[in-house]
């Protein structure tokens, strides 16, 4: 079992209220996943910077004049906002492959969580309410964003198994359920170019996904292939800079609900995690359909 | 009338009290408000109430119930009336997945539509549903009766043994073992019981339903598949 939540604000006077949304929604799906969470967040864009969110189980050691050390490996300005295991870095765009080979060497010890021009991620291992505390996600405001709250089934409770899980530019995806066939198909990944952090059969299905969008396909037809190509149980929830999408297989027993009004879409595992959206009452809600793809854009 | 606030006094309070009216009591109609979709309202009731639950219910609502009548005005989470043993269970709105699972006795009304597996591995309960239902539906269902005025979704009646299966709309596929079969007078006779039992549209008539059962393939061992195992 695991907690999927997920909003997609039309509505730009939301916006500054996304994380405070997201985390109440999270922290409702608590009995579904104790073990982590996380969240990923597409929040302002600030044009020409790109962002690296990092993280390290050691950041006193890790973060200390980060910013300094970079600035001396790139020879550009980078700014660097410390939130407790995790850290956002700013610099210009275009830097992003010299600031993570700079990073790989200064800073071995620190995993890089998302990479793009507006997707934060932050997770953790323990409860959802801890996990949301201790990144201040409530404070966060964005155009959209993603959570999981996890109880584990296919590998090791740590940091790094948890969700959402990204594998390129903006990209993010959390699951419910668990793959079958990632063995083979992380393979198969690794052989175009892809390289993996964890054992996590998550991780195969957002580098899949990554993949496609790579060569060139949308998020839809992306989500579509994988229909055919991934085998097991799962509903996806995933994210793009500016898109939202839904996926789930086809024998759909993985829970999922959606909500539409005019100011939002969002997606809950249980309906309890979307009773206090607003609008609520009149939104037109119901389940995904297996084996369809559903997705929306900015 | 009991009003019983969920969120004021609890999941537990609230079963609690309902499993204590068994026997003799006077407070036979209760309105249970504030469910935001709370799993396991109601479950377990063994009592002839008339119980109003305002609003939609997470997983397990009117889970095994016996005697009471049970109507949600909202839309039901996985596994409504799961097990329900008899008594009536009308949900106004949609029903999530497994709806009216292993029922052993009997109603459920679903006004909207049926997500999968509705009626799966039924026992003698009858399931009338307003609209259409996800796939897998009445998979391994044994007996009793599931109802759809709308479509049915893929594979539908898979390894069914004897429960009997109407619908009015589409069948999107039939599972292993189940096929249309002949609408007999006694067939016409009972789908009008359940239609009016259901509280459907005075315009669904049994003449616009067809029938689908077990054609009875897999109830024994067929030696000619030996070398499959």
């Amino acid at each position: 079992m695991c907690g999927i939540v997920g909003l997609f604000l039309k509505d730009k006077s939301l916006e500054p209220k996304l994380g405070q949304m997201l985390t109440d929604m999270l922290i409702t799906m608590t009995d579904r996943g104790p073990d982590s969470a996380g969240i990923a967040i597409y929040g302002d864009v600030d044009k020409g910077l790109a962002k690296i969110t990092v993280q390290s189980a050691d950041p006193t050691r890790d973060f200390a004049d980060l910013d300094g050390d970079l600035h001396e490996a790139l020879g550009q300005p980078v700014t660097i906002l410390i939130k407790s295991s995790h850290a956002v870095i700013e610099l210009p765009e275009g830097q992003v492959e010299a600031a993570r080979t700079a990073l790989a060497r200064l800073r071995p010890n620190v995993k890089v969580m998302s990479v793009g021009d507006s997707l934060e991620i932050y997770k953790e291992v323990g409860l959802p309410k801890d996990v949301a505390a201790r990144f201040d996600v409530a404070k966060m405001g964005g155009s959209h964003g993603i959570g999981h709250t996890r109880m584990a089934t296919e590998s090791a409770v740590t940091t790094l198994g948890a969700h959402p899980f990204s594998t390129g530019p903006d990209q993010c995806l959390v699951h419910n359920g668990s793959l079958s066939n990632h063995n083979g198909l992380r393979r198969e990944l690794i052989r175009l170019g892809t390289t993996f952090e964890t054992q996590n059969d998550t991780e195969v299905a957002a580098a899949y996904v990554s993949q496609k969008l790579k060569e060139g396909h949308n998020l839809g037809e992306a989500l579509e292939s994988g229909l055919d190509d991934l085998d097991g149980f799962y509903t996806f929830v995933v994210g793009t800079k500016d898109g939202f999408g839904v996926v789930r297989d086809p024998i759909a027993c993985k829970p999922a609900v959606m909500a539409e009004t005019d100011q939002y879409v969002a997606f809950g595992s249980e309906y309890r995690a979307l009773v206090n959206l607003p609008g609520i009452e009149t939104a037109r809600v119901w389940e995904p359909e297996p084996a369809t793809v559903y997705f929306w854009n900015h | 009338m009991q009003t019983f606030d969920l969120a004021q006094r609890g999941l537990r309070e609230l079963n609690q009290t309902l499993h204590a009216l068994q026997g003799t009591t006077n407070q036979t109609v209760w309105e249970i408000v504030n469910t935001k979709g709370s799993h396991a309202i109601a479950a377990g009731v063994d009592a002839p109430l008339d119980i109003t639950v305002r609003g939609t219910t997470g997983y397990y609502c009117a889970g095994m119930n016996k005697q009471a009548t049970i109507r949600i005005t909202g839309s039901a989470g996985p596994g409504v009336a799961e097990n329900i043993m008899s008594g009536a269970v009308i949900v106004e709105g949609d029903a999530s997945q497994y709806a009216g699972a292993t029922g052993r006795g009997g109603l459920l009304v679903i006004k909207g539509n049926a997500s999968s597996r509705c009626g799966i591995s039924m026992k003698g309960i009858d399931i009338v549903v307003h609209g259409n239902i996800g796939h897998m539906s009445a998979f391994m269902g044994q007996s009793g009766n599931l109802v759809v005025l709308g479509d049915a979704g893929d594979a539908l009646g898979d390894s069914l043994y004897e429960a009997r299966l109407f619908v009015r709309g589409k069948v999107k596929s039939l599972g292993a073992d189940c096929i249309e079969k002949e609408m007999r007078p006694e067939h016409l006779e009972a789908l009008e019981d359940l239609l009016r039992r259901g509280e459907a549209d005075a315009k669904a008539k049994p003449e616009q339903f067809r029938r689908y059962g077990s054609a009875r393939k897999l109830y024994n061992f067929n030696i000619d598949n030996a070398s499959a195992y």
